[in-house]
C-alpha cells in the first residue's frame, strides 16, 4: 500500500522529504518535537542536514543561511519557540528568503501549557516580527494535509520568495490518521538569479534586509506589499460544507473545523441550517468566500481556540453585512460537539426552521 | 615585480554604497575595519577562493561588508551570523563561509551562536573585530570594553562591580574540544599587522582544507569610538589593549587534523533517492479487501501506561486503515502520560471523520479503575464497554451498557505475558462489534507486528479474547 | 608587464581622493619617504604623498593603510 498510518507531525516531515527539503533547523518543544524527531531521522539518511540548534534563535538563522542559497529549508516549534523566531521571519521576509517554518500551537501567553490552542493566529497571520511583511499561512486540520500543504507551502515559498508557515494545533500534531505517501518531484524554480550559495555563478548576489535610504526602503516595502497583495488576490483558499443555505456558517480552522463538520449534520437533522466554511489558508484569508455569503440573510459564528482573534478577519471581511458572533475556548480546552449545538441553537433561537 | 594594490577581491567601484566615493569605505580614518578587509581580500585572491566565499557580514560597522568584497555576501541579523555560516556551509561544504563580526555581535547579543558554532566545529572562519566598543550605535560599552574604559554607557568608566569585566572570547573558546585554530592578534604597529596577515591566511586555509572551524580575534582601533587620533589609537592598542587581551596562539590543532575530516555531507535533492526512501515509510501491511462498517466506531481506550493502551488504539486503526475506511487515532499526551495514565481515542468510519477527540465512545475498554469510573457515564445508553476483569474491581451498569467482562491480562499472561492482555481486547472487541472476520484482523497484525517472533503469541491472544466472546 | 622597462626604482603611490589623511602610513614608513600634503581633497582631508625618492617597496604602508584603494607599491 502507498500509505502509512502516522502522526501529523511525522506526515510534515514526510512531506518536506517530497518537496525537496535538505535541511532541518530546530530546537526542541512540545508539543512540535516529533517534527525534529523525524527530520534527525530522515535528513541525514538522505544526505540532507539535521542539526539541533542552541536555540530557536539559532534555528531560524541557520534556516535564514540555507534559504539564501535557494536551497529548501525548515525549521518548527511551538508558540514560545515561534515567538523566539520572530526576528529571523522578519529578517526572512525583508531578505525575500523562501522557507517553511511550522508552529504547532499551544496555550499562552508565556509559558501557557503544552495542550492545543489557537491563540498565535494574530501572531502568526499579522507578522509577528517587526516591519511590514506577511507570512503566508497553511492551516491544516490533518495528517494528510500537514503532509499535503507542507508541500504546498514550499511551492508558495518558492513562487513568492516569501517564508510560508504551517499553523497547526497539538491535536492535528499528535494524532494520527491515514496518509497517502507522496511522490518527490523536481523543484520547478531556479533562484540563481538571487541567491548565494558558494558557488561562481551566484558570487554578484546578496543577501541582505538593509535599505539605509529612506526612498529606497519605501520602494522595497511597496514592492513587498505588491507581492503581497498578488498573494491575497491568487492564493486565498477555504473548504465550503453546506453552506449554500445555510443560516448561520460557522467559521472555523485546524482541528476545531474537524469537531464543527460533527455538528453540521447533526444541527441539520434538528432544522437548524449550519454550514462551515474552513479557512485552509489563514493568510492571505478568505476573505471575498466569507464575503459572498453575506450578500444574503444569515449570520456567521467564528468558532476558535482562542478568546477571538480570526473573528477579527471574518468581520473585516462581512464588513458589517452580516452579524458576526463568536464561540472560543482556551487554555487547552476544547469544545465538545454538545457545547457548539448549545451556541448553534442559542444564535437560532428565532429563525425559522426548515 | 611585486606590486601591493586593491585586491581582486573587492569590487572596483562600491556600486552598493551609497552617496559619493564609490571607491572609499565608509569607515573613519584608522579605523582598523580596512586593515582587515584588506588582508581578507588579498588572501581570497591569492588562494584563488573568492569565487566560491560567503561573506556574512553582521550587525555593527562592518554591516556593509558586502559592498566591497566581490564574493557571495550575505547579511546577517545581530549576532547570529555564525548560524547563518552554519546554515550555508552545511549546504554546501564546498563553499568558503567567513563569519565577520564585531565584539558586541560576537561576544554579546551572539554569544550563543559564537560557542555553539564554535563547538559543533563547524568548518567555517570567524574573524572577530574586537574594538572594546560599540562603534555604529554610537560607542557604547561593548562586552570586551576593558575597566576604566569610557564610553557614552559607562561615562565614568567601566566598573566590575556594577559592570563586569572585559569578556577573553579566545580563552573561552579554546577551552573546546572541537575548534581547530584559536588566535589572538592586533592591527597595532607593523609587525603586528603582519602576524594579523598571516593568522588570517593560516584561518582560511585551514577551512579551504577541511580542517574545521578557525577563531581569529584581531584587536583593532576604534580611534572614533575612542576619541584618540588614528596614530594614538594604534599605540594604544598595543599598550593597553593587550594587556587585558594577550596575543598569541590559544589552540592550533591544524598539524593534528587530517584534511577533509571536518568535511560535511550534502546531497542536493534527488527524486529518485527521495522516492526510493519514500517508499520505504509506506506500510508493511498487505493489501486487504475492502471492509463496510455496520456502523462507525467512536472509540475510548484507557488504562494504565504500560497496558498496550495505545498500541490496542494503533492495531485498531490499521485494521480499519487496510479494510480503506477512514481513520483517526488520538492520545492522551504530555504530562498526562508521565503520570502513569494512558487513553486514546480511535474513530473508524466509511465517511470522513470530523472530531478526532471522542466524547462519547460507542466503544469503552477499561484496563483499570480509574478508567472506569472516569468513563464509563461518557458511553450512550446501549453502547460497548469491555472490562479487563483481572485488574478492575467494579462493575459496569450492564443495564444499560452492553458489557463484556472479560480477564484479559490473566488470558494473556496463560498465552505467555500479560503484556499481550491488549491484544486479548482486541480479539473481544472484534468479536462483540462484529466490525471485522478474525481472519483479516490476524492477517493484518501479522504484517505490522515488527518482531516476528511475537507474532504467533499475539494470533493465540487475539484468538482466544475473540473466542471469549463468541463462546458466552 | 609593458611599463617594466620603465619602473627601475621602487615607489609608493597615494590616491590623494581615497586617502582619509589618518597618518598611519607616515609613521610606519622605515625611510620616512611618506609625508602629508597641506591641500584638502574634496573629502576634506589632507592626503598623505610620496616625497619622491627611497622608497625600498617593502609595501608596509600599504598593509597600514585601512583604505583598500588609497595607496599602491611597486617594487620592481
Amino acid at each position: 500500500m502507498a500509505k502509512q498510518f502516522m502522526k501529523g507531525n511525522d506526515a510534515i516531515i514526510v512531506g518536506a522529504l517530497a518537496a525537496g527539503c535538505r535541511a532541518y533547523y530546530g530546537y526542541p518543544i512540545t508539543p512540535a518535537s516529533e517534527i525534529a524527531h523525524a527530520a534527525a531521522l530522515h535528513f541525514p539518511a538522505l544526505g540532507g542536514v539535521f542539526i539541533q540548534a542552541e536555540s530557536e534563535v539559532a534555528a531560524i538563522n541557520m534556516v535564514y543561511g540555507t534559504a539564501g542559497m535557494g536551497i529548501r529549508t525548515m525549521t518548527a516549534s511551538s508558540s514560545p519557540g515561534f515567538s523566539l523566531k520572530q526576528e529571523g521571519l522578519s529578517y526572512c521576509a525583508g531578505a525575500e528568503l523562501p522557507l517553511v517554518v511550522v508552529n504547532i500551537d499551544r496555550g499562552g501567553p508565556g509559558l501557557g501549557n503544552i495542550a492545543p490552542e489557537q491563540a498565535d493566529y494574530f501572531q502568526v497571520t499579522k507578522g509577528g516580527g517587526h516591519g511590514n511583511y506577511r507570512l503566508i499561512t497553511l492551516a491544516p486540520n490533518g495528517a494528510q494535509e500537514m503532509c499535503d500543504l507542507t508541500m504546498k507551502a514550499f511551492d508558495l515559498a518558492d513562487k513568492y520568495r516569501n517564508p510560508a508557515c504551517i499553523m497547526a494545533d497539538g491535536i492535528t500534531g499528535q494524532m494520527m490518521e491515514v496518509v497517502e505517501i507522496p511522490e518527490a518531484k523536481p523543484v520547478p524554480y531556479d533562484h540563481t538569479a538571487w541567491a548565494v550559495d558558494g558557488t561562481p555563478a551566484t558570487s554578484k548576489n546578496l543577501i541582505s534586509s538593509i535599505v539605509l535610504e529612506p526612498s529606497e526602503l519605501e520602494e522595497h516595502n511597496l514592492k513587498l506589499d505588491a507581492k503581497y497583495r498578488e498573494i491575497m488576490a491568487n492564493e486565498a483558499l477555504c473548504e465550503e460544507y453546506r453552506t449554500e443555505d445555510a443560516d448561520l456558517i460557522v467559521v472555523a480552522y485546524g482541528v476545531i473545523s474537524r469537531i464543527v463538520y460533527s455538528t453540521v449534520d447533526q444541527a441539520r437533522a434538528e432544522g437548524l441550517k449550519v454550514g462551515l466554511l474552513r479557512p485552509i489558508t489563514l493568510w492571505p484569508f478568505p476573505s471575498e468566500a466569507i464575503a459572498a455569503h453575506a450578500e444574503r440573510d444569515m449570520r456567521f459564528l467564528a468558532v476558535e481556540l482562542s478568546t477571538g482573534q480570526m473573528v477579527e478577519d471574518v468581520r473585516l471581511a462581512v464588513g458589517g453585512k452580516a452579524p458576526v458572533d463568536f464561540y472560543g475556548r482556551c487554555g487547552g480546552m476544547v469544545p465538545e460537539g454538545a457545547e457548539l449545538m448549545n451556541q448553534y441553537r442559542q444564535l437560532m433561537e428565532g429563525v425559522v426552521r426548515s | 615585480m611585486k606590486v601591493y594594490e586593491k585586491s581582486h577581491s573587492f569590487y572596483e567601484v562600491f556600486e552598493r554604497k551609497s552617496g559619493p566615493a564609490k571607491e572609499a569605505t565608509h569607515y573613519c580614518p584608522g579605523c582598523g575595519h580596512g586593515n582587515v578587509h584588506k588582508m581578507i581580500a588579498e588572501a581570497l585572491e591569492d588562494m584563488e577562493l573568492t569565487s566560491r566565499t560567503v561573506l556574512v557580514s553582521p550587525v555593527g560597522c562592518s554591516v556593509f561588508a558586502y559592498y566591497y568584497f566581490d564574493c557571495g555576501n550575505t547579511q546577517a541579523a545581530h549576532g547570529r551570523a555564525p548560524a547563518v555560516a552554519t546554515g550555508v556551509k552545511r549546504a554546501n561544504p564546498d563553499s568558503i563561509v567567513i563569519s565577520y563580526q564585531g565584539d558586541g555581535d560576537l561576544a554579546a547579543i551572539g554569544t550563543a551562536e559564537t560557542i555553539h558554532a564554535a563547538n559543533r566545529g563547524e568548518n567555517i572562519t570567524v574573524f572577530f573585530i574586537n574594538n572594546a566598543i560599540y562603534g555604529m550605535t554610537g560607542g557604547q560599552m561593548a562586552p570586551t570594553t576593558m575597566l576604566g574604559q569610557r564610553s557614552t554607557t559607562t561615562p565614568l568608566g567601566r566598573q566590575e562591580h556594577v559592570h563586569g569585566n572585559p569578556i577573553r572570547m579566545c580563552e573561552m573558546l579554546s577551552t573546546l574540544p572541537a575548534p581547530t585554530y584559536i588566535e589572538r592578534v592586533a592591527v597595532g604597529d607593523s609587525k603586528h599587522v603582519m602576524k594579523t596577515r598571516k593568522a588570517i591566511r593560516k584561518a582560511l586555509k585551514i577551512q579551504a582544507e577541511g580542517k574545521g572551524y578557525s577563531f581569529v580575534e584581531i584587536l583593532s582601533p576604534c580611534p572614533t569610538g575612542w576619541k584618540m587620533d588614528p596614530t594614538v589609537a594604534r599605540d594604544w592598542l598595543m599598550d593597553e589593549m593587550t594587556k587585558v587581551f594577550p596575543l598569541g596562539v590559544f589552540k592550533d590543532e591544524s598539524d593534528n587534523v587530517d584534511e577533509g575530516s571536518w568535511d560535511r555531507e550534502f546531497k542536493p535533492f534527488d527524486t529518485d533517492q527521495v522516492n526510493a526512501y519514500l517508499d520505504r515509510l509506506k506500510t508493511s501491511m498487505t493489501e486487504g479487501a475492502q471492509v463496510t462498517l455496520k456502523e462507525d466506531l467512536h472509540c475510548k481506550f484507557a488504562g494504565f501506561g504500560g497496558q498496550g493502551i495505545l498500541t490496542l488504539g494503533l492495531f485498531l486503526s490499521q485494521i480499519g486503515m487496510r479494510a480503506g475506511q477512514q481513520v483517526s487515532w488520538f492520545p492522551a499526551y504530555g504530562p498526562e502520560m508521565r503520570g502513569g495514565t494512558a487513553n486514546c481515542s480511535v474513530n473508524l468510519s466509511n465517511e470522513r471523520i470530523g472530531s478526532p477527540l471522542v466524547d462519547e465512545p460507542n466503544v469503552l475498554v477499561v484496563m483499570n479503575q480509574p478508567s472506569l469510573d472516569a468513563f464509563e457515564k461518557t458511553v450512550p445508553d446501549g453502547g460497548l464497554i469491555i472490562v479487563d476483569t483481572t485488574i478492575v474491581q467494579g462493575k459496569p451498569d450492564t443495564d444499560r451498557l452492553n458489557a463484556v467482562m472479560i480477564p484479559a491480562s490473566k488470558i494473556a499472561d496463560e498465552v505467555g505475558t500479560p503484556k499481550i492482555a491488549n491484544v486479548v481486547i482486541l480479539g473481544a472487541l472484534v468479536a462483540a462489534t462484529g466490525a471485522f472476520t478474525p481472519e483479516y484482523c490476524m492477517e493484518t497484525l501479522r504484517s505490522v507486528i515488527k518482531k516476528k517472533n511475537l507474532v504467533e503469541m499475539n494470533m493465540e491472544a487475539f484468538r482466544r479474547g475473540y473466542d471469549f466472546v463468541k463462546n458466552q | 608587464m609593458t611599463n617594466n622597462a620603465a619602473v627601475d626604482a621602487p615607489f609608493m603611490e597615494v590616491n590623494a581622493e581615497l586617502c582619509k589623511g589618518c597618518q598611519l602610513c607616515v609613521g610606519v614608513c622605515p625611510k620616512s619617504v611618506i609625508a602629508i600634503s597641506d591641500d584638502l581633497n574634496s573629502a576634506s582631508y589632507h592626503p598623505a604623498y610620496y616625497t619622491g625618492a627611497d622608497c625600498t617597496g617593502c609595501g608596509l604602508c600599504f598593509y597600514a593603510c585601512p583604505e583598500p584603494g588609497a595607496i599602491k607599491v611597486v617594487k620592481p
